[in-house]
């Protein structure tokens, strides 16, 4: 039970909301690398000395971290972005075998609408192949309750419970009422070696006791008040799930709804029982039609959306069209880009590798931007890590300069594996590790290369020179890349190698340093409006009416890029 | 001071705030949020972040009422648009209502007013106060729980000074 006089409303996000639900419910072990929407779960959770939470180094390491925690007794937490969940794809898959012993949460943050992503897959579909049951909130408020929830079941049935947000519900805030922790008492750890060591005979015997607990959960989904029918007007009925539920809510409030929050596996009879009970049912879900599948393989008849709301995120006002039966009409108004920062390190690489005309296979992070208009230098970006390996696949084909270029955090994550590679496979050619001291575009968090933990204790830190060395690098040099023609000197050299290289591009984000100089000033008189220097993309750079360039001093940051780029000499320090 | 914004008290208050990354948009729109939670709403706010920092385009939804459904301000029911930046407003007018008040003259008042462009959200904030039945004392806790102390008796100066002069805002 909650104190009463120790609880508070506050207003808290879906992602610390269900931080704060699994702080309640005594989690002990969390663990997560730094991905939008889901960041804000382990940042919540590290401020409290109970929880021992971590950065890890990417999504399959810190999903093992989770696991082996519960199995070890004590609840534990993994918190991914959609995609993230692809790289604990391993893991994950085989941990609905071993089970659990203390519970153990997953928490998956899905991102329809791409708001910051390469993708919008629909984990519901991962919960299903994995065969792990799967909560879906609606709202903060949910989001807590349901932390609760999903240790109970996580521990009544020797499961890891998958907890499905998606960014809309991970960044709306909510009256939250905050309680206090309950001391959850550790589990014994036993020797079971049938249960934990997953070698063909044991896996086999495993998968018998998995289909016994899916007819099991399968029985509880039922029966659970996450499935909820709310009976009105039998005119129309709705099956839904997720923030859809509320979307409906909103433009139907006299409807009947069967709102699913429990949703792997489904509530048969439910579905069956709620769907005599209305004239008219619709199914609503965003993205894949996960629910509105199962209805029709139960036989059951219903109305859907078109195939073309599978893309994007649902708004509420889409919810009449659907019921309309329409198309989704695709908003032409394009929003506004985002930009690297004044300032930023990232601008004077991608200017170097853009004078030299190079194909530049990217990554993920900030750097990505270096894609767009007008800067128009990263040829490819898929997953986290790939920027190394596509360098390679490209090498072996395309007769032309390569470079691949990845962050110092995504190199942590993923990319060591391809430098590895690329050395045992005997290729040559130039990778330049973006490092700027941090996990910039999820919101600055460190990595092990920053030598800080996630409560920001100091630590080992990484030596990234050392290491790409031991992968094989021939070469390693540390450049600063706001010395914009060492920069392109130091590229060009290692181009004309036939030697594996790494230049390590280092200078902190702008967003960390304190550092500003002095902004420089233009001379009119020597501009020759040749607009070289707007080609960097700088929010501090503006065109005036009269043709002449404008610094705008409070943006800028002095980092004096555009001196070195102008070549009239126009722009200048005092 | 203008005509308080009353409405049936079963209903939702929508208030939609657009600008760019960096013109303190979401510390605007937390404010308010707080202000409302503090006078015993519902409150529902929601926006995307992320991509906020670099500079590209910033929306978040404000929703307060008895009980709060959608997260999002659904097209056409926004009570408010408050714009901190003229190209992002002329995108979202879609969202108000008939009798929806845009405070795009806001805006303009805003950086013709305050010397510091740090304060314009704040300022922003003073007139919006103007409208909406929130206690000053709520408005003031939340300032101060949303800004660092170093700022926060310039941002209330600023805000009070907003909510009480003058200005006509068309």
């Amino acid at each position: 039970m909650v104190d009463s006089q120790k609880t508070k409303v506050v207003l808290l996000s879906g992602d610390e909301a269900i931080a704060q639900g699994a702080f309640e419910e005594g989690v002990r072990v969390a663990a997560s690398y730094p991905g939008t929407p889901a960041s804000e779960i382990l940042e919540y959770l590290a401020q409290f000395q109970e929880v021992d939470s971590q950065w890890s180094v990417n999504e399959k390491v810190a999903f093992e971290i989770g696991l082996s925690a519960s199995i070890a007794g004590g609840r534990s937490l993994f918190a991914s972005k959609h995609v993230g969940i692809n790289v604990a794809m391993d893991p994950l898959m085989t941990s609905s075998y071993t089970g659990v012993n203390a519970g153990f949460i997953i928490v998956s943050c899905d991102d329809p609408g791409i708001h910051s992503s390469q993708n919008e897959q629909d984990n519901r579909l991962i919960a299903k192949i994995a065969k792990i049951p799967l909560l879906e909130p609606s709202s903060p408020s949910e989001a807590r309750s349901f932390a609760a929830i999903g240790f109970d079941i996580s521990e009544s049935f020797d499961t890891p419970v998958m907890i499905r947000l998606t960014t809309r519900i991970a960044h709306t805030k909510e009256n939250i009422s905050v309680g206090t922790r309950k001391e959850i008492p550790k589990r014994d750890f036993k020797i079971d070696i049938p249960k934990y060591v997953m070698v063909p005979r044991n896996a086999y015997q495993r998968h018998i006791l998995l289909e016994n607990r899916i007819t099991k959960l399968k029985k509880l989904s039922d029966t659970s008040p996450l499935n909820k029918i709310e009976l009105n007007s039998r005119k129309i009925g709705f099956i839904t799930s997720s923030v859809s539920y509320l979307y409906v809510k909103e433009m139907y409030p006299d409807a009947s709804i069967f709102k699913i929050g429990f949703s792997f596996p489904l509530p048969d009879n439910k579905i069956r029982k709620f769907s005599q009970s209305v004239k008219e049912l619709f199914v609503i879900e965003e993205l894949e039609p996960y629910l509105e599948e199962h209805v029709r393989m139960l036989g059951v008849k219903c109305k859907a959306k078109h195939s073309s709301f599978r893309i994007g995120e649902l708004r509420p006002e889409y919810i009449k069209d659907i019921v309309n039966e329409k198309e989704k009409k695709e908003d032409k108004v394009a929003t506004r880009k985002p930009v690297m920062c004044p300032g930023c390190p990232h601008r004077a690489v991608f200017w170097a590798l853009k004078k030299l005309k190079l194909i530049v296979t990217g990554d993920i992070g900030c750097y990505t931007l270096g894609a767009l208009a007008p800067i128009n230098s990263l040829h490819t970006c898929l997953c986290m890590g790939s920027s190394i390996t596509f360098f390679e696949g490209f090498k072996r084909v395309l007769d032309k300069q390569v470079v691949g270029v990845i962050g110092d955090s995504t190199f942590v994550h993923t990319g060591i594996p391809g430098l590895i590679n690329l050395s045992y496979n005997q290729m040559k050619g130039l990778v330049i590790i973006l490092d700027n001291g941090t996990t910039a575009m999820t919101g600055n968090q460190p990595h092990p290369a920053t030598g800080l933990t996630i409560k920001g204790n100091k630590t080992k830190r990484l030596n990234l020179e050392e290491l790409c060395k031991s992968c094989g690098a021939d070469n390693v040099s540390v450049v600063n890349p706001h010395q914009v023609k060492e920069l392109e000197e130091s590229i060009k050299k290692s181009l004309s190698l036939d030697a594996l290289s790494v230049i390590i591009a280092r200078a902190p984000c702008m967003l960390l340093t304190k550092d500003k100089d002095q902004a420089p000033s233009v001379d009119k008189s020597k501009c020759k409006k040749c607009y070289i220097c707007l080609s960097l993309d700088c929010p501090a750079l503006k065109k005036c009416e009269d043709g002449s360039v404008e610094i705008n001093e409070a943006l800028c940051s002095g980092c004096n890029l555009c001196i070195e780029v102008c070549n009239a000499k126009a722009i200048y320090k005092k | 001071m203008p005509k308080q914004y009353t409405r049936n008290s079963k209903d939702t208050v929508n208030v939609l705030f657009c600008g760019i990354g960096g013109q303190g948009v979401l510390t605007a729109s937390e404010i308010l949020s707080d202000a409302a939670l503090l006078e015993g709403y519902h409150v529902k706010k929601s926006e995307v972040h992320g991509m906020a920092q670099r500079g590209g385009s910033v929306e978040s939804h404000v929703r307060f009422g008895r009980q709060v459904f959608s997260p999002l301000i659904p097209y056409g029911q926004a009570d408010f648009l408050v714009s901190f930046f003229k190209e992002e407003h002329d995108r979202m007018t879609g969202f108000l209502t008939n009798k929806g008040i845009d405070l795009i003259k806001g805006l303009s008042i805003a950086l013709d007013s305050v010397v510091d462009k740090r304060y314009v959200n704040i300022f922003i904030l003073g007139l919006l106060s103007r409208y909406l039945i929130l206690k000053e004392d709520n408005w003031i806790r939340a300032i101060e729980r949303a800004v660092s102390s170093k700022y926060s008796e310039e941002n209330k100066k600023i805000f009070i000074k907003a909510r009480s002069d003058e200005y006509d805002l068309g």
